[in-house]
């Protein structure tokens, strides 16, 4: 398969490209030395301090050795968390938690977050984007057109904030944030999936209004099948194609939404460790969060190729042949 | 007023006692479309009885392939305006619920489109769509689907039926494509077999095949074939009558040995000598002045009138009706009678 | 009125055939039928639909409170009066002041901050997108009329740059350059511009090797008059519609970039930031949070709609339907 073992090695050059930027990004903010110890350190402890990260050495030996350790799992360690205030002239080694440890430990819960938005999102589209292409100008097809207008105009954080006024301060039905029951995720998962179910919706409703037009469905409908099975199995696997390319789009915006979200809600994920990394200026944190959400994006643009495979017949084939 | 009347000649012995299988009477069939309501087919009838075949004959754009689709139950009600009577077996089909309607498709009345290799499903291969609707009405397992696919692919003559069953429709040549079509239309053992156009869009060597193909798995089952097409060569081979439909309307309706041998409409005769004949000592093809009218600007009176040789003043002003000119030979033309013996 | 100006196009629309003569005669007669259409029949069809007409006034009525929030707004946005914090929208206060849409958590007039908000947020969405514009369609006009190994790479780096979070991109430019209005504009320009680049280049693919293109390169017409007169003229429609959705987004992006912290700085009020200092007070003040989240909604709602209507009134097929939604139903 040639085709995806090109797509991959532009996908590695693209996360090489990210890395190098983020690198040279992390160089270009300061020194890490006196974000570490302060500003009441002493010049000869940050000289020591220096010395110990290697950050006196050439650009290009710093880089290529941010390069082998993330090769290694290795992205650092945090400047904050776990950081044990020492004197600042005693200070020789850095002492924070690691990086990659902060990271894998709040993945779980943006996984989860996305998975419970995006698969929400997903059903209701699909099932809402059949409907209005089955019943066109039904009250279906309206409500269709009408979330994909307010989707693509709505600012996440702030229809988090609104559900949060509603549902928490005015009805008192859920919690305005936190993490730990099953329904801390509903507000969240909301206020999250709402852009997906627009666009994804909408994209499925012209598609299999598109695809319901064309013979085959006619020669479905005349072999006495049945209408849902002429939509489920018939149009929709020929729809895939411009449903999935929307759905890794709007996965990769999740990605960004969710950033917002996380902190409007309190979500305890790989968002809010960013932006709260980025308050207190942890530059490692912030190059760990932003290479894994980068690599997270990539690799999902990668599964999107993928899947054009399996829908297309055609492409699998001109693969198998050749 | 214009129902065939469909007594007791016929054409075949086998036939002669029987009641027609479907008989269609004064069906119309409208649209509104932005550039006004359209009436696609306009006051409809014919019958056709157990292992008849009958041509429907006309340009694109006459109103056959609409009739048709709306006797499948692929035309609704909204947004069409549909009115008339279509019986199948003594029941009227207009009538019946959107359940019953599917009952019939696939199981009774089959159908075969014009273009088999877009009326295939791309993404499915097509031992799924030939074993599908025998699947799932009969309740059988997988297995047996496939062997039943692999059965009817080997009826239509598809070479080396089972290894092909996983190859998807583009894999096909349009031939091969209308032969899994035509498979496919045969799962379920149909009584009438509709078949819009079924060779226009392949090659002239392939059509002969499929035409072949056609006329043989009629036989072997008495099926009825509806035959939509505008090639009066196979019409002459195939068919026991024909409907010669011009803007959605009936022109002439008549057996296919009177049709050929005395048309009565001046359409039908123009068609007829539209076509190429090897005896005919003529050296140049004629052929019919004009374009079919757009169904949404239909001339008044006759809507042949433009196009017709016979023109009258009367042609522009009264509408022509169906009538009798012979024992089931009908004709809507107001000088039909002239036009035979001054010709 | 319908019928009115359809026959005041005539005239004109017949001493458009070029050459009399049977070659020419078909395509005469088609001019016949569909009668060039005018800035009054689109003018006439916006009017004629409700939904974008009401859009289209409300973009008005931003563009005036933005622009002339100086002089309509009601009070100073930054004059602090402590007595009167948290005064809800419509009620009075104790010493008679009267605050239509309330006052914040320092006493500020909302609508006064709502109208100087405005001008962050329009004008921050809209020069993003002139300038990403400008910096997309060079390249994606000249990648696409020049081809080669200019197009490659400004496509290698389209693609690329599409598929990561721009606004993730944005944070950590910001992160690093700092926020402010200029910072946000060049950080917007330079993750929006192949939104353009991909689109200028597609069309222009398109027109480059089209009759009217040949006949003024056989004219003499240098490359860049070529791309400039000949054939940018040509996809003014689809670049406006996409110009239209980038300033919804950047308005979009900017308010989320200020709500992170990194937009404009205060006492400057952008509507992001507005959100962003109301939602402390969400349990006692909703007007806070709600208003300046209402006016980003629906001014993106609107832009979009309006964006929407340009799409559908530019395609051929479709503008015949909504350039004579009338005429057709009169003739029956």
């Amino acid at each position: 398969m040639p085709y995806l073992v090109r797509r991959a090695g532009h996908s590695i050059i693209l996360l090489l490209v990210v890395v190098t930027f983020v690198f040279l990004a992390g160089r270009m903010i300061g020194d890490p030395a006196i974000v570490m110890l302060g500003p009441s350190a002493t010049d000869a402890a940050l000289e020591q301090l220096r010395n110990n990260l290697g950050l006196n050495d050439p650009l290009l030996v710093q880089y290529f050795r941010f390069i082998t350790d993330l090769l290694q799992g290795d992205m650092g360690v945090s400047f904050r968390y776990g950081f044990s205030q020492m004197p600042a002239d005693q200070f020789m080694e850095t002492s924070g938690t690691p990086v990659m440890e902060l990271v894998l430990e709040r993945l779980p819960q943006t996984f989860y977050l996305a998975a419970v938005a995006l698969s929400s999102a997903l059903v209701l589209a699909l099932t809402l984007g059949c409907l209005g292409a089955m019943w066109p100008r039904s009250w279906v097809d309206n409500l269709v057109n009408v979330l994909s207008l307010a989707s693509v105009s709505v600012v996440q954080f702030w229809l988090g904030l609104m559900l949060i006024l509603l549902f928490a301060v005015h009805l008192g039905w859920l919690p305005t944030g936190g993490y730990g029951e099953w329904y801390h995720v509903i507000l969240p998962a909301i206020a999250l999936g709402a852009r997906p179910l627009g666009r994804v919706g909408q994209v499925t409703r012209s598609a299999m209004l598109d695809e319901l037009s064309r013979p085959y469905a006619a020669a479905a409908r005349a072999k006495g099948l049945p209408e849902h099975r002429i939509v489920s199995v018939h149009a929709l696997k020929n729809a895939g194609i411009p449903i999935v390319t929307i759905t890794g789009d709007e996965l990769v915006q999740l990605v960004t939404g969710a950033i917002l979200v996380e902190t409007v809600f309190g979500w305890p994920g790989i968002g809010q460790l960013l932006v709260s990394s980025m308050s207190t200026r942890d530059l490692p944190v912030l190059q760990g969060a932003i290479l894994t959400v980068a690599a997270l994006v990539i690799v999902v643009n990668l599964v999107v190729d993928a899947t054009y495979t399996y829908l297309n017949p055609r492409v699998s084939f001109s693969s198998r042949s050749s | 007023m214009t129902t065939i009347e469909t007594h007791d000649r016929t054409l075949r012995e086998r036939s002669a006692a029987e009641a027609p299988i479907m008989e269609v009477r004064n069906l119309s069939v409208g649209f509104d479309t932005p550039h006004g309501p359209v009436q696609a087919v306009d006051d409809v009838s014919w019958s056709i009885r157990r292992g008849e075949t009958l041509a429907i004959i006309g340009e694109s754009g006459s109103g056959k392939s609409v009739g048709l689709e709306t006797l499948m139950g692929l035309i609704k009600s909204p947004p069409a305006t549909i009115s008339g009577q279509a019986f199948f077996a003594g029941e009227d089909m207009l009538k019946m619920s959107g359940r019953e309607r599917r009952a019939l498709r696939g199981e009774k009345l089959a159908m075969i489109f014009q273009d088999a290799l877009t009326a295939l499903n791309p993404s499915l291969t097509i031992g799924t769509q030939i074993s599908e609707v025998y699947r799932l009405r009969r309740g059988v397992s997988k297995k047996e689907a496939n062997d039943k696919a692999v059965q009817l692919m080997d009826q239509v003559k598809i070479p080396s039926a089972r290894s092909r069953l996983g190859d998807y429709p583009h894999q096909f040549s349009g031939g091969m494509c209308q032969r899994v079509m035509i498979a496919l239309a045969l799962a379920m053992d149909p009584e009438i077999l509709i078949a819009d156009e079924p060779t226009t869009a392949l090659d002239v060597t392939v059509q002969r095949q499929i035409m072949d193909l056609l006329r043989e798995v009629r036989d072997e089952r008495g099926m009825s074939l509806i035959l939509v097409t505008h090639d009066l060569g196979v019409v002459a081979e195939v068919a026991d009558k024909a409907v010669v439909m011009y803007a959605g309307r009936i022109a002439e309706s008549a057996d296919i040995v009177d049709l050929f041998r005395k048309p009565k409409h001046p359409y039908s005769r123009a068609l007829l000598r539209a076509m190429p004949r090897v005896d005919s000592g003529a050296e140049r093809l004629e052929c019919i002045a004009g374009t079919p009218p757009t169904l949404s600007h239909i001339p008044s009176g006759c809507a042949f009138r433009p196009r017709c040789a016979f023109c009258q003043p009367t042609c522009a002003q009264e509408r022509p009706r169906l009538r009798d000119m012979e024992p089931n030979h009908q004709a809507a033309c107001h000088f039909a009678e002239e036009i035979e013996h001054g010709a | 009125m319908t019928q009115k100006l359809v026959t005041q196009t005539q005239p004109g629309n017949h001493g458009q055939g070029p050459l009399p003569g049977s070659l020419y005669g078909s395509e005469t007669v088609e001019e016949d039928r569909a009668p060039k259409l005018t800035w009054k029949h689109y003018l006439l069809a916006l009017v004629s639909d409700r939904v974008t007409i009401t859009a289209v006034l409300f973009l008005m009525l931003v563009a005036i409170g933005a622009a002339g929030a100086g002089w309509l707004a009601p009070y100073d946005p930054v004059a602090i009066d402590i007595m009167n914090r948290f005064i809800p929208p419509l009620s009075g206060t104790a010493d008679g002041s009267f605050h239509v849409l309330g006052t914040d958590q320092l006493g500020r007039d909302v609508l006064s901050r709502l109208m100087h908000g405005a001008q962050v947020s329009v004008s921050i969405g809209f020069l993003g997108a002139t300038c990403s514009a400008l910096v997309g369609i060079t390249a994606g006009m000249i990648a696409g009329y020049r081809r080669g190994l200019f197009e490659d790479i400004v496509m290698r780096l389209v693609d690329g740059m599409q598929s990561l979070p721009s606004l993730l991109i944005a944070l950590f430019v910001l992160f690093i350059i700092g926020g402010g209005y200029l910072n946000l504009v060049l950080v917007f320009t330079f993750l929006h511009w192949m939104v353009f680049a991909r689109m200028a280049r597609s069309l222009t693919l398109g027109y480059r090797d089209s009759m009217f293109v040949s006949a003024a390169r056989v004219l003499g017409c240098k490359d860049r008059r070529i791309l400039v007169r000949h054939i940018l003229p040509n996809m003014m429609a689809p670049l406006m519609v996409l110009f239209t959705l980038e300033v919804a987004i950047l308005i979009l992006s900017e308010a989320s970039l200020s709500f992170l912290g990194f937009g404009v700085q205060p006492p400057n009020a952008s509507w992001g930031r507005m959100i962003a200092s109301g939602r402390n007070h969400i349990n006692t003040a909703w007007w806070l949070v709600t208003l300046p989240g209402t006016a980003i909604f629906l001014t993106a709602l609107a832009l979009n709609l309006v964006a929407g209507w340009c799409r559908n009134i530019s395609d051929p097929v479709q503008s015949a339907r909504w350039l004579t939604p009338k005429r057709g139903k009169k003739k029956q």
